[in-house]
């Protein structure tokens, strides 16, 4: 698990720790192993844990969200507590489980291709 | 004694293969950015510890990747290389190829013609060539689909569009080939700075002369049968341009049948398919010291992307076209069936010219002695989507 919480280790003022699962090769361009913790100020929706992810890792721009429109780029999807995320609004809060940090959210590519 | 460095993209990463100048003993690096579709790679010709890539995928988008020491490591341009970059935000933007459509120097978007004849959205999808300039290893030329150039004159940090040429105003007629709407083809004039040749599938030549501000579709003596108006301005599907370095004012064109020959840079173009057994085919190429020698892959038609007969063979014309000769010595001689594609045929520049060329069988060849005589490097890459070669003294 790849900790990039603030340096005391807990979520820092007003925010809360949370987990984000990425796909390998995001893994790979981000150079990170495991699962990414991240502080996100609340209300915690896929909009601000994707705010933060790209802030902290900002090689990742325009590799989850399209660079021009903002949008889920086509074939990544993203599932919380066992639920598919992917068509939901990007300023919908996020299940408690993962708000919380309990459960990840999980960032998945879809199986496609050759 | 000099070395060269072969810089191969494949559909499931990049290669970087190196010998001496006698090119028999080859060592393979790679896959560097395993799993990713590269479309292609290129070194810079003012430093050549700078090479620039262009890394797709369908799940992920556009990243432009960069090397500062020939291809031992390697970075996207202004993005901090380790696991916890420094705080605030990033000041570049090293994937981000946004067509401009400001007031100040954009043109509006418009639509290009789709496959069906109807008028369809203008998007960006990948990179298909990167193309550094001759004279300043920070400035690099992309050409992009839906075809556009754009330029980077910070080592790839930040992309602008040359929006002249998307704004040229034939764009409506601009159509897709089979593998999408893609600028393929740029060439530098070595003898004039404003000077670039570009190339689009399905659009045909295109001419600036005043650094890509304006453009002109140079086309004339093009004949496609596959679009209402044989002789039309636009539309053409050229596959690839080539030119030798002491002759910017000629050009030699693989078109999607047809191979083709301007003396005027692009103004008028003739055929000099001659005796070709086919005249289809993806890549050309100039020989590095004689400008009249020129080299294709001929492909059996549009419908069967394969060699003829199954025997793999280039065709070498040192009469600037129209007699072709077959250059099949260490090349397969029965049941090859693979395709050359359009980027994946480059020249060294030693003494005895070589060749190189790399299939969508995964094999790359290559030939030490202008063609006479050919031998894999390497045999099962994955397909190969584009070879450059640098000779490094």
């Amino acid at each position: 698990m790849t900790d990039a919480k603030s340096p005391d280790g807990s979520g820092g003022a007003g925010t809360v720790t949370i987990r984000v699962a990425l796909p390998y090769h995001l893994r790979n361009l981000a150079h990170i192993d495991g699962d990414v913790l991240l502080d996100v100020a609340a209300p915690v929706t896929l909009r601000s844990v994707l705010d933060a992810l790209e802030a902290r890792y900002p090689m990742l721009r325009g590799t989850i969200r399209d660079y021009g429109t903002g949008q889920r780029r086509a074939f990544l999807r993203f599932f919380a507590c066992e639920e598919d995320w992917s068509l939901e609004s990007l300023d919908k809060p996020l299940p408690q489980e993962v708000a919380s940090g309990k459960e990840p959210l999980l960032i998945l590519g879809a199986i496609a291709g050759g | 004694m000099s070395n060269v460095r072969v810089l191969v993209g494949t559909k499931k990463g990049a290669f970087v293969l190196s010998a001496d100048g006698k090119r028999k003993d080859w060592k393979v690096d790679g896959p560097f950015f395993a799993g990713w579709e590269i479309y292609h790679m290129k070194g810079s010709p003012v430093d050549s510890n700078r090479i620039y890539v262009s890394q797709t995928s369908g799940w992920f988008g556009q990243l432009i990747q960069r090397s500062d020491d020939g291809g031992k490591t390697w970075h996207q341009p202004g993005m901090p290389n380790e696991a916890i970059p420094p705080p605030g935000p990033p000041k570049a933007l090293p994937n981000r190829f946004a067509y401009d459509t400001s007031e100040k120097t954009g043109k509006p978007l418009t639509t290009h013609q789709w496959y069906d004849g109807t008028q369809h959205p203008w998007e960006f999808k990948r990179v298909w060539h990167v193309e550094p300039s001759l004279t300043d290893a920070d400035t690099v030329y992309a050409g992009v689909e839906d075809a556009a150039l754009f330029r980077s004159t910070d080592g790839g940090e930040n992309w602008h569009e040359l929006a002249g040429l998307r704004g040229h105003g034939t764009g409506p007629m601009w159509q897709p080939g089979a593998g999408g709407m893609g600028l393929h083809t740029i060439i530098l004039d070595p003898s004039d700075p404003k000077r670039i040749y570009i190339a689009i599938s399905a659009a045909g030549a295109f001419r600036t002369n005043d650094g890509g501000a304006t453009w002109k579709p140079i086309n004339k003596g093009l004949r496609s049968q596959f679009i209402p108006d044989q002789t039309a301005e636009v539309g053409h599907c050229v596959h690839h341009v080539a030119m030798h370095r002491s002759r910017p004012n000629v050009l030699f064109m693989q078109k999607h049948w047809d191979v083709m020959r301007s003396d005027d840079a692009g103004e008028n173009w003739r055929e000099v398919s001659g005796d070709l057994p086919t005249d289809f085919g993806f890549v050309i190429d100039v020989h590095a010291h004689e400008p009249e020698t020129v080299y294709v892959v001929p492909i059996k038609s549009d419908s069967e992307h394969f060699p003829l007969e199954g025997k793999l063979r280039v065709y070498r014309s040192r009469k600037g076209g129209n007699e072709w000769e077959a250059l099949a010595k260490g090349l397969p001689e029965r049941d090859c069936y693979v395709n050359v594609l359009r980027d994946s045929m480059a020249v060294d520049t030693l003494d005895n010219c070589g060749v190189y060329f790399g299939t969508t069988g995964g094999q790359v060849y290559a030939s030490a002695d202008a063609g006479d005589n050919w031998s894999p490097i390497v045999h099962d890459l994955p397909a190969v989507l584009s070879v450059e070669v640098q000779t490094l003294q």
